[in-house]
């Protein structure tokens, strides 16, 4: 099962090192990784996504929790949360293409943030299914590249991950 | 306040933590620290050979007293050098701080001389590691480096410095924290109430308990409330490798050591238990063979500093997350309290058929109730550790390395006391027991230490001689001399139809007795039975002198019992070379 786990790294060297150390060491899988400081400047926001059974999540998440630098964790799957990853993908976009493309992107309700005369620019921001989809639904086109953030996320309600 | 060099810092605050002995090999990144040491720093600083050296001396002193061993080595390869020491102390959880070297912070990342990146190397082999960047950030990160070792579930921490971060010139305030809070890093200082009484509960209404203990007992300090526990319960115990002298070895409710090579006895009961009260152990492994057939009938009581040993490999229907000495008083608070309101408790006719029966697995095969091994003309390797304790009244500290020889000591030589049995269990590093029992010398000069070894181990290692000659350290060497690297040759007996794939020196061995000799020390080399006891009682007669006792042993004797393997359970052993359960 797909778990998004989101951690608060200290903002150290090597920190990051650590989280992403302990799942090639231990032989676990991270989907996508997205890392940033957040507004305490002593504190970066950690979120991946990993696929395991209750065992292996419990294992992962126990393992974290030993890292030194890692001061809190949750298991955003655990509760109701909101979730996003954004892409920008670069598509060819000439002749026919080109409106079937904006129409598409529009239907996403994505926005085209860079106009080439051959190509597109398009940036999206959803759930990972979403930009799935989105990829799915380009199939006709030619994508020439994909940058995606990874998820970030975050609890629904009162429920925050903090000091 | 004060103002010191970082050179300077260093070595006071290793006085100012209470630091003992300091293991390490200078080089040019540490000479500032090397220097200040030399100039003002009353902890003794022990030259070792190799820096492997350093950190199993350091590791071994930490077993015998519980207190983090120190190491101080450079950069690049003294660094390296020191990695399966520390990856030694990380699997069994031993309390260290390495402090390594490291080239100019700005060299670093440009490929310098002897530069490694040493916190990058030792990253998945430590329980934290820190890369100092600033003179005033030494006592600060030198306190948490101690307190994160030594605390929750104890590891080695490594401690990265530039060699400008010690320069002599540079001079800052100095005052060493007498606390350290982290804000990450907060052990659980006790098991949950509620999780305590379940297992107290289920522990009172067990009809085949067995506890099994590991070396969280030893570590914890918990030897004396699991004794405790199983007295008072008439329960059985048995001990991982790491575990043993955690309860008394020569007790009768003593079931000896599980697993791979564990006593037939203990590995039968686990198999047939109905209640498991396993404490600071993991489940590694060497004790639970096929985890899928692991004791069947059992319900598990899992009690463990560390939440992430409880239910990794074998899921606990108790798990208890605490300190093994809280937890252990707690649950004796709560039998006491059961067994006050229902002094019933446990079924005394269930125990006693538990009993009996472990009795007779124990009569049938267990090592100690009777001769399990054939004899030959040779001396047997289970005769040589029975002689050894005999001669030392079972009271020393025995060091080992890794193989037949430590197996053979870990089964006939029953420790009644913790911390007294002092090998690598988890990584199982050749070359450990020589340099082990230096440290363990060093921190009780006067009591007998002695290193049980094989020819391949203490090849790994023996430049330690020298150590011992310049420290005078007479610690007394038992080679079990056999010709071959035992265990690997056992492993292409049982597996591989015998061909010996390089386990065998052919004729290029030293002459142990005249390559101790030449180190200042004494070399005794017994080749019959009759004259075993007499030499073995000559070589502790020899208090002030190193003695390497050369044993020639038996080349062809196996250890048993052996775990079936693979797909085999607990109680699937062989117990000699043609007999099975």
């Amino acid at each position: 099962m797909r778990r998004i786990i989101s951690i608060l790294l200290e903002n150290e060297p090597g920190a990051l090192s650590r989280v992403i150390g302990l799942f090639s060491q231990r032989g676990y899988n991270i989907e996508t990784l997205n890392v940033a400081p957040t507004d305490d400047p002593t504190l970066s926001r950690l979120t991946l996504t990993t696929i395991g059974d209750d065992l292996r999540i419990e294992q992962i998440t126990k393992q974290l929790n030993k890292l030194v630098d890692v001061v809190k964790l949750v298991d955003l799957t655990e509760g109701a949360h909101v979730e996003r990853d954004m892409m920008l993908i670069k598509v060819r976009a000439t002749g026919a293409a080109r409106d079937e493309v904006k129409r598409t992107t529009d239907i996403f309700r994505g926005q085209i943030v860079d106009v080439g005369p051959n190509v597109y620019t398009i940036q999206l921001t959803g759930t990972s299914d979403k930009l799935d989809s989105f990829v799915a639904a380009m199939a006709e086109a030619d994508i020439l590249e994909v940058v995606r953030s990874g998820v970030a996320g975050i609890s629904r309600g009162d429920k925050v991950l903090s000091l | 306040m004060e103002l010191l060099s970082g050179g300077e810092m260093i070595a006071r605050a290793l006085e100012d933590e209470g630091v003992e002995y300091i293991f390490g090999y200078p080089g040019g990144a540490v000479l500032h620290i090397y220097d200040a040491l030399f100039k003002d720093c009353k902890v003794p600083h022990i030259l070792v050979r190799h820096e492997q050296a350093a950190t199993h001396a350091a590791d071994g002193y930490a077993r015998a007293t519980g207190k983090p061993g120190v190491v101080l080595v450079t950069s690049g390869p003294g660094a390296t050098n020191a990695v399966t020491g520390i990856a030694t102390a990380y699997m069994d959880s031993i309390p260290m701080v390495v402090i390594s070297g490291q080239v100019q912070s700005h060299l670093i990342g440009e490929d310098a001389f002897q530069e490694t990146d040493m916190v990058g190397i030792s990253r998945p082999i430590v329980k934290h590691s820190f890369m100092v960047k600033r003179t005033e950030e030494l006592p600060g990160t030198l306190k948490k480096a101690f307190h994160i070792a030594a605390t929750g579930r104890p590891g080695p921490v490594v401690i990265d410095i530039p060699k400008d971060i010690t320069r002599p010139d540079a001079k800052f305030e100095y005052s060493y924290p007498r606390q350290v809070k982290m804000r990450s890093y907060s052990p659980a200082q006790r098991g949950h109430t509620g999780q305590i009484k379940k297992a107290a509960r289920l522990l009172l209404s067990a009809k085949r308990p067995v506890i099994y203990s590991g070396g969280g007992v030893v570590l914890g300090e918990g030897s004396e409330q699991l004794t405790r526990l199983a007295r008072e319960l008439n329960y059985p115990v048995t001990n991982t490798l790491m575990g043993l002298g955690g309860y008394p070895g020569t007790d009768r409710q003593f079931l000896g050591m599980l697993g791979m090579h564990g006593f037939y006895e203990a590995n039968m009961a686990m198999h047939h238990a109905d209640c498991i009260l396993a404490i600071g152990a993991r489940f590694d492994d060497r004790v639970t063979n096929t985890v899928e057939k692991f004791c069947p009938g059992a319900k598990i009581i899992h009690v463990d500093v560390d939440p992430a040993s409880i239910s990794k490999t074998v899921m606990a229907d108790i798990p208890i997350v605490g300190p093994v000495d809280s937890v252990l008083n707690e649950l004796l608070a709560q039998i006491a309290a059961l067994r006050e309101k229902d002094a019933a408790l446990p079924d005394q006719d269930a125990l006693g058929r538990w009993w009996e029966q472990i009795e007779q697995w124990r009569a049938a095969h267990g090592l100690l109730t009777g001769q399990r091994y054939a004899q030959s003309d040779l001396i047997m390797p289970q005769q040589v550790i029975q002689s050894l304790f005999r001669a030392t009244g079972g009271d020393a500290y025995v060091t080992s390395d890794v193989g037949q020889h430590q197996m053979f000591a870990a089964q006939y030589y029953p420790f009644d006391k913790p911390r007294r049995w002092i090998n690598s269990g988890g990584l199982g590093t050749m070359g450990f027991g020589l340099p082990a029992a230096m440290g363990v010398k060093l921190a009780f000069p006067d009591m007998e230490v002695a290193c049980v070894t094989g020819e391949g181990s203490i090849q790994m290692n023996i430049q330690e001689l020298s150590t011992c000659t310049q420290y005078n350290l007479p610690v007394k060497i038992i080679n079990l001399r056999n010709n071959y690297l035992g265990m690997v040759k056992q492993w292409q007996d049982m597996q591989y139809e015998g061909r010996y794939a390089m386990s065998t020196y052919e004729d290029s061995l030293p002459d142990f007795c005249k390559l101790a000799e030449a180190y200042g020390h004494v070399g005794i080399e017994v080749h019959k039975l009759e004259d075993l006891d007499r030499v073995m009682d000559e070589v502790f007669a020899m208090k002030d002198k190193l003695v390497f006792l050369d044993v020639y042993v038996d080349p062809k004797e196996h250890v048993y019992p052996m775990h079936v393997a693979p797909n085999g359970a607990m109680k699937d052993m062989w117990l000699s070379r043609n007999e099975r359960t």
